[in-house]
């Protein structure tokens, strides 16, 4: 319900916008600061460069704004078009380094993940501590872009499968499998080394 | 049809998200109720992805919002809207 309410907003939002109250636009935007620039951050790994992309990716938008057909979600729209801004920055810069948007190779590979015994929950509150925060995000910047993106629009955006599936241009299949994958690389990589830290020091007094 | 450990896994992600066919889902239901290992990895998979998705892992940079909306500003302000669509 409010979301549909919120869909409807947008909406009205958008036609004033394009029939000249553009300074409305300050406001349609505000909600996807934070998505677009985690977007921008993941695959430019440093804060001057997402910014600047994200900056981009917004002024692109508002200049786009009459291409937006209203087929999708406009939080959406604007993923993607953040998403494009920051591949095609990448390309810019891989001039020098290269990191390849194709599929990597052992495509069809199974990612093992790391075998535990148990684990002992991480509460959501270690994530005060910067070296957490850090460990996630260096484990997320870390997986190939394939997965690192499809992983952010699903687990981080909370897009839907069908969604992510539009703004990727894949399958929903395809989505679910790299999802996975995503996912899997992510516990081999991180469980052993939140595991070392939870053992290494309690989050809590009491715990 | 009892699963293996390595079938399981291919499946942790799906249970997840609870997209698994019933019987599939079934299937690693049992599987799990008596594997430690496969177990440890379902929580731990479903802790991080609980931590990944918190709003504290990216911080926005100090200023940001306010620099994106003086640029914004620029480009709204003295020009014209966006070119309307044909229609």
């Amino acid at each position: 319900m409010a979301e549909a309410t919120e869909l409807r907003n947008e909406l009205q939002m958008i036609t004033s916008i394009l029939g000249g109250e553009t300074h409305l636009f300050h406001e349609l935007i505000r909600p996807y600061e934070r998505s677009v620039y985690v977007m921008a951050l993941s695959f430019l790994h440093n804060e001057a460069d997402a910014e600047d992309t994200a900056q981009e990716a917004f002024l692109k938008a508002y200049r786009n704004l009459s291409s937006f057909r209203g087929d999708s979600k406009f939080g959406t729209w604007l993923i993607s078009i953040t998403l494009n801004e920051a591949r095609s920055r990448i390309r810019r810069k891989n001039a020098v380094k290269i990191e390849s948007l194709d599929e990597p190779t052992g495509e069809d590979g199974h990612v093992s993940p790391a075998l535990l015994r148990d684990w002992r929950e991480i509460p959501s509150e270690s994530l005060e501590r910067q070296e957490v925060r850090h460990l996630l995000q260096e484990a997320i910047g870390s997986l190939p872009p394939i997965y690192r993106e499809t992983f952010l629009l699903r687990d981080v955006e909370e897009l839907s499968i069908a969604e992510a599936a539009q703004v990727l241009k894949i399958t929903a299949v395809s989505v679910k499998v790299r999802l996975h994958r995503a996912r899997m690389m992510l516990q081999k990589s991180l469980a052993p080394q939140l595991k070392q830290m939870n053992s290494k020091r309690r989050w809590f007094p009491w715990s | 049809m009892v699963l293996e450990c390595k079938h399981v896994w291919e499946h942790i992600s799906g249970y997840l998200d609870g997209t698994l066919d019933s019987e599939v889902q079934m299937q690693v239901q049992k599987h799990l109720e008596h594997c430690e290992i496969c177990s440890a990895i379902l929580d731990s998979t479903r802790n991080i992805l609980i931590l990944t998705a918190d709003d504290r892992v990216y911080e926005l940079p100090l200023g940001f919002s306010e620099r994106l909306h003086a640029r914004l500003d620029k480009e709204l302000s003295g020009l014209a809207p966006p070119e309307k669509s044909e229609t």
